[in-house]
């Protein structure tokens, strides 16, 4: 085996399995908290996709063209609309539904992912769709022509989801809107009586699920430079793929499940077979579903979808 | 001028969707009172206490704290009325660890300024929450559970605390001085409001108390009276 090879594999693995570990997170912390899968997550990855390029485009329409300001204006950008994009979804498909049997929110989150992506595609097109390269330049290890490599945009993916994820865990452990949040996942019509508002908390959830399937959409944009209507699909299921691997409801889970996945994915397609990486993911999930449905880190305890 | 109670309920209905449990409920605790609910398995009390809550709201009547209709107001604005409930089952936030349940007692307080004096005086009251403080509340025994429940309700500073069977579960021993900590809260000017299915404690430790049956109120007296009454003696203490 060529340790190049298997480096570059490693690399272009945990840059995946980071972002697949950042919209994963959107799907374990809705399951922890309302028990319900919320199909129509990879759909506002999606959106933040198209809010980068719309993002870019304005400011380059105003003149801004340092690489930094760009990609620091587009992430606040997109985070804000994705994040009350999701708000709104939970307020308008999830919460009327929220005493239905557990059949109608499911029902109701595959439509809101058909709406998005018509509206999409309706309203944006439905070819591929580019962004520009702002970032250049590589890290090589190895000699001329034989080398392993990481791009400074890989190395931004991996530092920004990394800086996420850690922001994110300090919110949740350390403060009292975190603690807010695990009293409601934990018992939520305690948590009311003790005087939370679990509406706002549950859809506070729902807003930072979607603000890191920003970060993710528009690290995940730049890096690759194209997208179309349809990529929150494939995209969502393997994120959904990593929270069930990692143990669906648990926040560290859906993060070591987005870098397994990653790994995992990222080697099948080098060694094993680059045409068959999106069965090979799926057919990991309906495996995991089988032999060890609540994953790795999470409680034994998990119901069927 | 009469004094006013700190609850009241007037002619309080209570059904769970189609299930009507609790009839036409009056009932009331004056300030530094120790009122006691007792009743048997299923006869509505924890109910009663629910309905405070809007967890569900009565269907008809209504709720007075301090004067003011808190009947079918939201059930997280109860809380900064302040009343606190240690519910049934205790209820504590078992991933959590012991402080930060005690934190979750503060949530309804708009002033925390209160927290560390508050503290202070809970771990007094309970010296095994303090020594226990960073472990997770999930691994505590039912007896230190239910000394934490009552710590994270006075986090609030409640004027009115409701207990819902403290004693569920738990040794005479422990039940014993979980009273006896409850008698020195009241000592402390806080009003208790206690639903038990274990009279006898209930009824010696309470000022009044009230007897419900199948979501009626059938007896009222003070507790000695209570305690002597044949019927309570038959149905709620064992006697013969
Ligand atoms: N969530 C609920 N839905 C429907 N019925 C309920 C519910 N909770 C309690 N009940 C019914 O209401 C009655 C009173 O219950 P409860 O208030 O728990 O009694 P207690 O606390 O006195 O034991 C019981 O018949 C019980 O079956
Ligand atoms: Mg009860």
């Amino acid at each position: 085996m060529d340790l190049y090879v298997l480096g570059q594999q490693i690399v272009n693995g945990l840059v995946l399995g980071s972002t697949y570990g950042l919209i994963a997170v959107g799907y374990t912390m809705v399951y922890g908290i309302i028990g319900m899968i919320n199909f129509a997550h990879g759909e506002v990855y999606m959106v933040s996709a198209y809010l980068t390029a719309i993002g870019l485009a304005v400011l380059a329409y105003f003149g801004i063209s340092s690489p930094w300001l760009l990609i620091s204006l587009t992430m606040v950008f997109a985070i804000l609309f994705t994040s009350l994009l999701g708000i709104t979804i939970e307020r308008l498909a999830y919460r009327p539904l929220r005493k239905a049997n557990r059949l109608a929110p499911l029902i109701s989150a595959i439509g809101v992912s058909l709406i998005l992506q018509n509206y999409v595609q309706l309203s944006q097109g439905a070819k591929n769709q580019g962004v520009p390269t702002l970032i250049e330049g590589v890290f090589r290890m190895g000699s001329e022509d034989h080398f392993f490599q990481i791009t400074y945009m890989q190395m931004l993916i991996v530092v920004v989801a990394l800086i996420a994820m850690g922001l994110l865990n300090f919110v949740v452990q350390k403060t009292a809107l975190g603690r807010a949040c695990r009293a409601t996942q934990q018992d939520r019509q305690m948590a009311q009586i003790l005087g939370i508002d679990t509406d706002k908390v549950i859809a506070l959830v729902f807003g930072i699920g979607a603000a890191l399937a920003a970060v993710a959409g528009v690290l995940i944009t730049l890096n690759y430079g194209s997208f179309d209507f349809f990529v929150g699909f494939v995209t969502g299921i393997k994120a959904f793929t990593a929270a069930v691997l990692g143990g669906i409801g648990s926040l560290p889970g859906a993060m070591l499940g987005g870098i397994l996945l990653g790994l995992a994915e990222s080697l099948f397609s080098g060694f094993v077979n680059s045409d068959y990486k999106d069965v090979f993911a799926f057919a990991l999930l309906v495996g995991i579903l089988i032999f060890r449905p609540s994953g790795l880190l999470g409680k034994p305890s998990v119901e069927k979808v | 001028m009469k004094p006013t109670p700190i609850l009241e309920l007037k002619d309080v209905s209570v059904a769970y969707g189609p299930t009507k449990v609790l009839h036409a409920v009056n009932l009331h605790v004056m300030p530094g009172e120790i009122v006691t609910l007792i009743g048997s398995n299923g006869a509505g009390k924890t109910t009663l206490l629910k309905s405070l809550y809007s967890a569900p709201a009565p269907y008809s009547g209504s709720i007075f704290l301090n004067d003011f209709d808190i009947t079918s107001i939201p059930t997280h604005e109860v809380s900064k009325r302040g009343m606190s409930l240690v519910p049934e089952g205790r209820r504590i936030f078992p991933a959590m660890s012991v402080v930060e349940n005690l934190a979750m007692g503060l949530v309804a307080c708009a002033d925390k300024s209160h927290e560390q004096a508050t503290l202070k005086k809970i771990y007094e009251l309970f010296p095994r929450l303090y020594e226990r403080r960073e472990q997770r509340a999930g691994t505590l025994s039912g007896g230190e559970q239910q000394m934490l429940a009552i710590g994270r309700s006075m986090m609030a500073k409640p004027r009115l605390l409701l207990l819902d069977e403290p004693s569920l579960g738990l040794a005479p021993l422990i039940v014993k001085a979980i009273f006896t900590t409850l008698k020195q809260i009241a000592a402390d000017g806080t009003t208790i409001f206690i639903v038990e299915q274990n009279a006898n404690q209930a009824l010696k430790l309470a000022d009044r108390a009230y007897v419900l049956a199948n979501g009626v109120i059938t007896l009222t007296g003070s507790g000695a009276e209570l305690l002597s009454h044949d019927e309570v003696r038959k149905a709620y203490l064992g006697a013969h």
